[in-house]
Order: structure tokens, then C-alpha cells, then sequence
């Protein structure tokens, strides 16, 4: 045997996402030695609450991630042959999750049944019956009374699985932290344990973020024990696992949510602060382009835009060597044209503040030594804006996933085989329609997309809460 | 029988105790002023006594009677009554306690509403009275006036207003002209006075200003850290007060008998609200304390009948050695002005319509001129909105002036660009206003300091490094070297203004414009940068271009004074000179209008109305529309300048 059993595959979308890790770590090292920085993420770190979030959002990342580590299988090849790899390109959150991805059914199945949604002709009968499926509770054979008993078994023994991991969990870190478990729980219960503040403070954080592992360890236990037999939220129209197609949205609503961002927030900066500080014609061409860009409605502007590069990409097939590139491209693009049109609205903010900034008197102390336009701008406003940068693009992130969604269910947002949020429920549109309703589709975007966008909207408030100079003063 | 008694009054906010067992009465028709520096518990004690405390603050002990009923045991329905019925207040800000969309008539018929059941034309017609009472010309037509087209003046007027309509029997004033000018001020002051005497209503003035309490106080209540430390009648308290905070505060005060001299400063600052206290809260900042003021909290000792004192030193407090008055230290007069400003004229455009053309122009500085030697403090005197701040950055050429020219050592400054202009900032630098925003909140001290020299490589020339160059700046503004890796928001505000003054003389600079250096300072601190100004002008020969209207802090330091008025110098000359035999008349007045702390009033009419806008100058002499003395030479054309002396120059025809 020679050669790797696998090809890694770098999409652009990984790269930039691995880049903008890479990024926020420099960052955050950066902000450790900020005296002001460090007080406001302490302020952060203290919230329970904003904790929890953090917890969940945290999850979420580490899936995405998991989905961003592309690769190319090998195929199984004559010997002597050159090597061969796989069209289709993997992650390897589709390695662990193997058994989802593969064991497709035919089409509908409810979640945790045992035979398909609609009737259909058998072979060897003349009545319409529910088929069986295929995997979905395939262990229990022909005896099916046993399929309730079944899934309370399984139930239990994942709820079972997630204490126990949790139980170690809190063991280890009361070890490392040397803490005691009973003031950590106090903690959790957000009574402050009245001890030395600093370990009181640790002990709150950590109190909040092992309150917040129990449920999504419990959570975790249950779906693994179970989707071991089972669709934990059923299949849709072509039989795929409905939770392995939510685990995989994920990615997609983190990177437009990221990704736009990045493309968004140096514009909106350097565009916002030359328009306050510099004034005149540099400003008037600035509102003038923002102004422009606001007043066209935003949808539209994004259609047209997504269109035109959908034929750019359909004229060009030669540009990318797989599928899954290809659909890569687009979400870019979709990222790139989505922070093209909202980085309006945090240049106007930057352009206001900075204007009331210009005006105060450390400004013009600056001026009086002749410090330079650019150098003041670095050195006097930037650092004055940054809290504000920071509020709005944690706040605009849960807008974003949200746009993914609307302009996916309109038609003009990812490459249709990119599994997003918003393609499942363009499809749910139909299937609600059916009858009888095919729900859970709905239901899982839904309930994924909710925790997502629930957990980042508790974060941004409280990290803007914390950074907010007058609720800090 | 008193009107309000506050007794035992405690107001908590978290660990912290603001207001902390005060106790105090005032009977009806009294005038009783709380005076203390900011930070001491004067405001919470008020909002405590209305019962309107921000939500994290709660009252933990103690009792308010107002009329023989208890003000904290009410209904919030039954304290409805009672704001704006029993107790009116006015509060410091007169811009921001109006509402901004109503008229004026509206805001004040709701209280008539409210607590004197008036409706419709009736309302208006008792409105439009109201305003007359406080003193508003032609308040029929000022009933339908929004609030931003009144001026401060008359936006306080209207607030009084307000709070007159429910007819309390109480005026809680909370400092109610701190915001405003001195010849305002004195209008104000006139109008509360009279209405107090001819209504028989109680005042409980809050101020800061010895001034103010000397002018209007039948009692005084001095309050520290949360503790009233000497409660005596106007007149005894001035001529002898007991408490050595109080003694202190007279001794910082800044006047022409000090001259020269250095100010008494009361060393450190107010202590933290969340601070505990064993004994005396003064006991940090007092020369007398002794080992039982440590231990216990000293109780009161009456004085007389009238006076009483909360300190252990038997008798009045010794007052402190403050310097010798001397002569102000000037150095020879040479013959070379350092700055010399010749008919400066900063014009902003109004512009209007779609293409922004220029309608007008508001003419903040119009055609001054002035000399500054060297080693020598010019005061800049003159009311809010009259171009002074404007001037003094349009010299620095932080704004650049429409017209005129300035020449700092003969070198000409405002055709140079702004490269050119470098290697001179270096020799002008400014102190600014308020302390909190001239510091870069996201910089630490030591990068603050260094700026300069880094821009303008002044550290090299200096010679050493420029950390043990900022080192050497910090001590010799009174602070610690070890205090560089700081940020602004751990120091005080007097520390602060000391940073910022660093900050200015890191370049080595010759001249220093001081804009309104110590006006949001308390008097003990402002004393203390004072101290510091008269010392670094002694030892590095500095020349001070000094921007006030605080008259007190002029007549301390000033070597030379500039009266400014609406765009244009209108007096100067020798401090004694402008102070002392004032030519002009509205030098006259502005000088009358500043309340004294000996309570003796000048003979001097005051002046009435309001400055006029910059945008739309009066033609001829701009004064004559308040002028007591103007005729149609005055009406028709600006005075030119008149000589008296070689230096007291007056734009006048009246001058004489």
C-alpha cells in the first residue's frame, strides 16, 4: 500500500475560516494585556448567563469546525493502478457521523419510526402498507412491540451516559481548579459563594458553563444512544437523516455569519472613520455611496448580484475540479455580496461617534503636537470605536444566519446542494403543504437554527452590556 | 415649628453611603444653603428629601418632616402631591430639564394642571403671569416658545416657573447657576431672592460656591463625605467659621489679596462614598487632627446658639499659613511680545439650502488683537459664547483663522501649512477644559505624556530618555513616576489636569494656553493647580495665555487682562488697571455681577439680558442693547480704541 488513505482538501471557505480563528486567537492575546479589554471580557466572563452561551455557541463552533476539515477518500483501486480518490468530498464531521450519512432511507420517515410515512404497493401483497425501513429500528426484526420499550431503554441509557460524562467533568475541573464541588454548584445556582472574589468570580464561570454542559451532555447521550437504532428527527423527501442534515446547516449559518463580517467590518471601519474625521468631500462621497446603497432594497440588490454570479460559476465549470468547490464558491460569493450590502449601516454608526469623538479635547491636544490625520486616527479614534465594532458584530451575526435563511428560502441564496438552514426549510414549505404535514424538517432547522441565533443574541447582549461605557461607569 | 426637618438622614447605594446621618431643619421663608465639593452627598440628599433617588439607591434610616408629616412613610401617590405642590425644584442643568418638544406654555400648564386644578384659559393666563413673576419680557408671546429658542438664562427663568405653579412652600435649588454666566448668575440669584422674600417661601440652596452662599444664605450647612461638619448662621459663619474644612475652603479661595502668594490647598481629595470611618471624616486632609479624631466620630459642639461644629479642637480652627501676598512674580518686561494677535477673525459660515451656499456667517472671534510677553499671564476674561475658547485655538492654528494675523516670536503662523507649522508647536501648547475628556481613555499615562515628544522629537533635544523624561514631568507636576503604566480613569480630576499640564510642557513649550483650566475643579483642587501653575511659570518662565470667566482665579494670578465681548477685546490692560478702575461699562458690570464671599454688595445697575447671538451682531457698539449708558453715537458706529496709560486701552465713547 502506498499513498495516504485520504486527500486533504482545503475549500476557500476553510481557509478563510482557519484564518479568521487564527485572527480572533491573536486577538484575544492581544486583548490580555488591554487593562481596559480585560476588565470589560471580565465583566463578560462573570455573567452567568452570557456564560451559558458562550457554552452553546461554543458547540455549535466545534461542529462547524468539524465540517471545515475537507478530505478526499481513496478509492479502492486494482493494484498497480494509479491512486484514485473519491468525486465526493467529505469532512470529518461526516467520517463520525458515517452512520447518518449512509444509512438513507427511501424517502419520508416520521422521526424514531419503524416504517415509512406514506403507504406504498408491496411485492408480494395487494394491499398499500407502511413499508418497513430500511435501518430505522432494523434491530428490533420482526417483533415490533418491543419498539417502545425500545426507545425508553435507549432514552435512559443516553440521559444515563451524559450524567456520568458529565459527573467526571465536573470531577476533573474541581480537581484542576482545586475548588470545591459544593461552592461550584452554589455558584451555578448563582448564589456567590462568599470566598476570595477571585476564585468566586472563576467559580461563577465555571459554574455557569457546567450548569449548561449537563443539558446539552444529556442532550448528546440521548441522541447517540438512539440514533444508533433510529432517525432521531426522521428523513426527508430522499431519505437522508434529518439530524445529520441539520448538524451539517451549521456550518453554513456559522460561516455567513463569520465570514460576512470579515468582508464587511474593514470597510465599514476605514470608511466610517475617514467620512467623521477627515470631513468634507471625503465624507460627502462616502454618504453618498452608503446612502445610495441603503436606499436600494436589499433583497433585490442581492438577487440580481447572486444571479450574475451564478452564470459566471455556470460558465466556467472548468474552474473547479469538484461539486463540492463549486458550491464552496457561491457561499462565498453569497458572503462577499451580503457584507458588500451591510456594512452601511456600522459605517454610519463609526461615521457619528467618530464626529462626536473629533470634537474631544484629547483630539485636539493630539492636534496641537501635530500629530498626524492618519496617526490620530489609529491612535485616538480606532481604539475609542472598538467597542462598538465588537457590539455590532456580535449583534449582526444572529442577523445574518437569518438572512442566510430568508434569501435561501427565496430562492437566491447557497448552492441548492449546500445543506443550509434555509434550503431545509424551503423544502418544509412543501411538506407542510402535504397531507398529512411532514413536520420535523421544520422543526430541526428551526429548533438548531433557534439555539444558534438565541445563544448569540445572549452573548452580543451581554457583551455589549459590558462594554457599554455608561453601564460601566 | 420648621418647615422641613431631616433627621438622620442615611442614603445607601450598594456598600456605599453617600448621605450618612445628616440632620437639619429649615423653617418657612428661610433660605438654608447646603455647601460642600462635589462628591459629598449635597445632590442625594436632596433627590432623598423628593424621594426621586436613582433605583440602586435606597433610604436606610432616618426621617423627613415636611409640614409635621412624614415624607418617607407616604404613598407614592401621597409624594406626587407633595413634589411640585409642597416642594418645587430646579435643577443644575437648565438645557436639559426642559422638554425639548414642548412648548413652554404646555410644560408649565401641566403643573398648573396638576396642583392648581387650572384649565384652559385659565391656565395660560396664570402661566403667562408666572413668567412674568420671574421676570420673562413679553410672556404672552413666550408661552408658545420652545425651549431651544430660549437662551440658558431664560430657560432657568423657566424652570422656576415651573416649580413656582404648584406654590410650594419649599424651592429645593440644586447648584441653579452653576451653568450659567456671572451677570445671569446674578439675575438669577436676584429673581430667587425676591421671589423668596415676596412669597414667603423656604429655599434650600445646593452649591459649591461660597459666593453664591454668601449672596443669598440666612443659614449655612457645610457638608463632607456624607455628614454635615458645621451648621451656622450667614454672617458667623463668614466672619468666623469653626470647622477646619470650612476654614480651608476660605483659605483656597482665589483673590487679589493673595496676589503672588501661594493658596492654602487642602492636601488629597474627598474620600470614596464606599470608604469606612472610624472617626473624623476630614481626619486625612486636616493639619489639626489628633489621635482621637482617628478613633472616634467627633460630636456636635455648639459654638454659640446659632453655630455648631462637629470637631474636637476646642474654638475655631487656626487658619492655615497660606504664602505671604507678594508681588506677582513677573519677570522684566521685555520689549519683544511672545505672542502678538493682530485683528484675528474666525468666521463659521451658516449654510443653507440644497447646494449648501453661505447665508451669513456666526463671527466668533471678529477683529481682536493682543500682546503677550513673555514669563507673563494674559487673562482672557468674558462670558460663555463671547469667542474666547475660539481664539486661543484659532492662535494655535487648531482652527484657522478666517483673517488676521498671529506671530508667535515675529515668525507668522497663519499662512504656514500644517508641516510647516510643526517645529513650532513645540513652543505653544494647551491645557483644555474639562480634564475627563482630554485625556485618551484607551492610553496609558506614560503614552499620553510621550506623545508629544514623539511627534515633534522634543524627547531627544531634552536630552535622556523619554521614559525618565516622563518620569521627571510626572514629579514635576506633583504626581509619582512610578504612575506611568496607569490609566486616566484611576486618577482624580485635579490629578487628571495635573497629567494633562505634563502632558503640554513635555515639548518644552514657551507659551501655554490655559482654557478654562480649573472651572470643573473643586476649590480645595483648583487651589492646588493654581499652586502649580504659579510655580511652573516661576521656574520654567512661561508665558500663560489664561482663558477664564472665573474673575476670582483672574485677579489671583493675571499679570494683564483682556476683556472680551462678543468676537471683539473691549477693555485691557494691567490687571489692576482692568480690575480695579474698570473703564468700560460692561467690565463694570461683569466685575458687580460676581458675588462676593464678604456678602457686600457694588453699587454697579446689572446688566440685563442676554448676550446677543454672534451670527447677528447689533450694529454699531455691540454692548449698546444692555449698555446703561448708550446713545445713538453708540447705536450708529463701534468704538475705536482710547488710551489711558501706556496699557489700559478701552473700546468706548463713555470711557472716561
Amino acid at each position: 500500500m502506498s499513498g495516504m488513505v485520504i486527500q486533504p482538501v482545503l475549500l476557500w471557505s476553510d481557509a478563510l475560516l482557519f484564518v479568521l480563528i487564527a485572527v480572533i486567537g491573536a486577538l484575544t492575546l492581544w486583548a490580555r494585556r488591554q487593562e481596559a479589554l480585560r476588565a470589560a471580557w471580565t465583566r463578560v466572563a462573570r455573567n452567568g448567563v452570557a456564560m451559558a452561551a458562550a457554552t452553546v455557541l461554543a458547540v455549535f463552533v466545534l461542529i462547524g469546525l468539524l465540517d471545515s476539515l475537507h478530505y478526499r477518500a481513496r478509492l479502492e483501486a486494482q493494484p498497480g493502478a494509479a491512486e484514485r480518490y473519491a468525486v465526493e468530498v467529505n469532512s470529518a464531521l461526516d467520517a463520525l457521523l458515517s452512520d447518518l450519512r449512509l444509512r438513507a432511507e427511501k424517502t419520508y420517515s416520521a422521526p424514531l419510526a419503524t416504517h415509512l410515512f406514506a403507504r406504498e404497493a408491496l411485492e408480494n401483497s395487494a394491499q398499500r402498507e407502511f413499508p418497513r425501513l430500511k435501518h430505522g429500528g432494523a434491530h428490533l426484526g420482526e417483533n415490533l412491540s418491543g419498539h417502545e420499550l425500545d426507545i425508553a431503554v435507549r432514552v435512559s441509557r443516553g440521559l444515563g451516559g451524559g450524567l456520568v460524562v458529565w459527573l467526571l467533568l465536573v470531577a476533573l475541573v474541581c480537581r484542576v481548579n482545586g475548588l470545591d464541588l459544593k461552592a461550584v454548584m452554589k455558584v451555578g445556582a448563582c448564589r456567590p459563594a462568599k470566598r476570595n472574589p477571585r476564585q468566586t468570580e472563576s467559580g461563577a464561570a465555571t459554574g455557569a458553563v457546567l450548569v449548561t454542559l449537563l443539558p446539552i451532555l444529556l442532550l448528546l447521550g440521548v441522541a447517540i444512544s438512539l440514533g444508533g437504532g433510529y432517525h432521531v428527527f426522521g428523513t426527508d423527501k430522499v431519505g437522508q437523516d434529518v439530524l445529520y442534515l441539520s448538524l451539517k446547516a451549521i456550518r453554513t449559518g456559522l460561516l455567513i455569519g463569520t465570514l460576512t463580517t470579515l468582508v464587511m467590518l474593514p470597510a465599514a471601519v476605514l470608511l466610517g472613520i475617514l467620512a467623521g474625521y477627515v470631513g468634507g468631500w471625503v465624507d460627502d462621497v462616502i454618504q453618498y455611496l452608503y446612502t445610495t446603497l441603503s436606499s436600494i432594497p436589499g433583497v433585490l440588490l442581492i438577487a440580481a448580484a447572486v444571479l450574475m454570479m451564478q452564470v459566471v460559476i455556470d460558465t466556467h465549470p472548468d474552474w473547479f475540479a469538484t461539486s463540492a468547490e463549486r458550491a464552496d464558491a457561491r457561499l462565498l460569493a453569497l458572503c462577499l455580496i451580503l457584507g458588500m450590502t451591510s456594512w452601511t449601516g456600522v459605517a454610519r454608526l463609526l461615521r457619528g461617534e467618530t464626529l462626536k469623538l473629533r470634537e474631544l479635547e484629547f483630539v485636539q491636544a493630539a492636534q496641537a503636537f501635530g500629530v498626524g490625520r492618519f496617526a490620530i486616527m489609529r491612535r485616538h479614534i480606532l481604539p475609542n470605536l472598538m467597542h462598538i465594532v465588537l457590539i455590532s458584530l456580535v449583534m449582526d451575526f444572529s442577523g445574518l444566519v437569518l438572512a442566510e435563511a430568508v434569501l435561501s428560502y427565496v430562492g437566491v441564496g447557497v448552492d441548492p446542494t449546500t445543506i443550509s438552514f434555509g434550503t431545509m426549510i424551503n423544502t418544509a414549505r412543501m411538506e407542510l403543504a402535504r397531507e398529512p404535514m411532514v413536520w420535523w424538517s421544520l422543526l430541526a432547522a428551526f429548533s438548531f437554527m433557534f439555539a444558534l441565533v438565541l445563544a448569540a443574541n445572549l452573548f452580543a447582549d451581554a457583551v455589549r452590556d459590558a462594554f457599554d461605557p455608561r453601564s460601566s461607569a | 415649628m420648621s418647615l422641613l426637618g431631616v433627621k438622620d438622614l442615611s442614603i445607601h447605594i450598594g456598600a456605599a453611603r453617600p448621605v450618612d446621618g445628616i440632620s437639619f431643619d429649615i423653617a418657612a421663608g428661610e433660605c438654608y444653603a447646603l455647601l460642600g465639593e462635589s462628591g459629598c452627598g449635597k445632590s442625594m440628599t436632596a433627590l432623598g428629601i423628593m424621594r426621586l433617588l436613582p433605583v440602586a439607591a435606597r433610604v436606610t434610616g432616618g426621617t423627613v418632616a415636611f409640614e409635621g408629616g412624614d415624607l418617607l412613610a407616604l404613598p407614592e401617590s401621597g409624594m406626587r402631591e407633595v413634589r411640585g405642590g409642597g416642594i418645587g425644584m430646579i435643577f443644575q442643568e437648565p438645557a436639559t430639564s426642559l422638554n425639548p418638544v414642548l412648548t413652554v406654555g404646555r410644560q408649565i400648564v401641566e403643573a398648573l394642571q396638576l396642583h392648581a386644578g387650572l384649565q384652559g384659559a385659565a391656565a395660560s393666563a396664570r402661566a403667562a403671569e408666572l413668567l412674568d413673576q420671574v421676570g420673562i419680557p413679553d410672556p404672552r408671546r413666550r408661552l408658545d416658545a420652545y425651549p431651544f429658542q430660549l437662551s440658558g438664562g431664560l430657560r432657568q427663568r423657566v424652570m422656576i416657573a415651573i416649580a413656582l405653579a404648584g406654590e410650594p412652600r419649599l424651592l429645593i435649588a440644586d447648584e441653579p447657576t452653576t451653568a450659567l454666566d456671572v451677570t445671569i448668575q446674578a439675575q438669577v440669584l436676584d429673581l430667587l431672592d425676591d421671589l423668596r422674600r415676596s412669597q414667603g417661601m423656604a429655599l434650600l440652596l445646593i452649591t459649591h460656591d461660597l459666593g453664591v452662599v454668601a449672596r443669598m444664605a440666612d443659614r449655612v450647612g457645610v457638608m463632607y463625605a456624607g455628614q454635615l461638619v458645621e451648621e451656622a448662621p450667614r454672617r458667623q459663619f463668614f466672619a468666623q467659621a469653626a470647622h477646619p474644612y470650612s476654614v480651608r475652603l476660605f483659605a483656597a479661595l482665589p483673590d487679589a489679596r493673595r496676589r503672588g502668594g501661594r493658596l492654602a490647598t487642602i492636601p488629597g481629595s474627598v474620600p470614596a462614598a464606599d470608604a469606612r470611618h472610624g472617626g473624623c471624616r476630614f481626619v486625612d486632609r486636616c493639619s489639626e487632627v489628633m489621635p482621637v479624631c482617628r478613633s472616634t466620630l467627633p460630636p456636635w459642639r455648639e459654638v454659640d446658639a446659632a453655630q455648631r461644629v462637629r470637631c474636637f479642637l476646642p474654638g475655631a480652627a487656626p487658619k492655615p499659613a497660606a504664602g505671604a501676598a507678594g508681588d506677582v512674580a513677573a519677570l522684566a518686561v521685555e520689549s519683544r511680545p511672545l505672542l502678538e494677535v493682530t485683528d484675528l477673525q474666525v468666521h463659521f459660515p451658516i449654510r443653507r439650502g440644497i447646494l449648501q451656499r453661505a447665508v451669513g456667517a456666526v463671527r466668533a472671534v471678529d477683529g481682536m488683537s493682543l500682546q503677550l510677553m513673555p514669563g507673563r499671564t494674559l487673562a482672557l476674561v468674558g462670558e460663555s459664547g463671547c469667542g474666547k475658547t475660539t481664539a486661543g485655538k484659532a492662535m494655535l492654528q487648531l482652527l484657522r483663522p478666517t483673517a488676521g494675523s498671529v506671530r508667535l516670536e515675529g515668525v507668522e503662523l497663519t499662512t504656514r501649512s500644517a508641516g510647516e507649522l510643526r517645529p513650532l508647536r513645540a513652543r505653544m501648547q494647551m491645557v483644555f477644559q474639562d480634564p475627563f475628556a482630554s485625556l485618551n481613555p484607551r492610553l496609558r499615562i506614560g503614552d499620553i505624556i510621550a506623545e508629544g515628544m514623539q511627534a515633534l522629537g522634543a524627547g531627544a533635544k531634552a536630552g535622556g530618555d523619554a521614559a525618565t523624561r516622563v518620569g521627571g514631568l510626572l514629579e514635576q507636576v506633583g504626581l509619582r513616576p512610578d504612575m506611568v503604566s496607569r490609566y486616566p480613569h484611576e486618577f482624580s480630576g485635579g490629578q487628571r489636569q495635573r497629567i494633562a499640564i505634563a502632558r503640554a510642557l513635555a515639548v518644552n513649550p514657551q507659551l501655554l494656553i490655559c482654557d478654562e483650566p480649573t472651572s470643573a475643579l473643586d476649590v480645595s483642587v483648583q487651589a492646588q493647580i493654581l499652586n502649580l501653575l504659579s510655580d511652573l511659570q516661576r521656574d520654567l518662565k512661561l508665558a500663560y495665555l489664561f482663558i477664564t470667566h472665573n474673575i476670582a482665579v483672574v485677579d489671583y494670578l493675571a499679570h494683564d487682562v483682556a476683556v472680551m465681548y462678543l468676537g471683539r477685546v473691549v477693555e485691557r490692560g494691567s490687571a489692576d488697571e482692568v480690575l480695579r478702575q474698570p473703564r468700560h461699562p460692561y467690565t463694570k458690570a461683569l466685575l458687580a455681577a460676581v458675588p462676593r464671599v464678604d456678602g457686600t454688595r457694588s453699587e454697579v445697575p446689572k446688566l440685563v439680558g442676554d448676550m446677543p447671538s454672534p451670527a447677528h451682531p447689533p450694529p454699531g457698539c455691540h454692548f449698546h442693547p444692555r449698555c446703561p449708558l448708550a446713545d445713538e453715537a453708540c447705536r450708529r458706529s463701534y468704538p475705536a480704541e482710547t488710551l489711558f496709560g501706556a496699557t489700559h486701552a478701552v473700546r468706548c465713547f463713555k470711557a472716561a
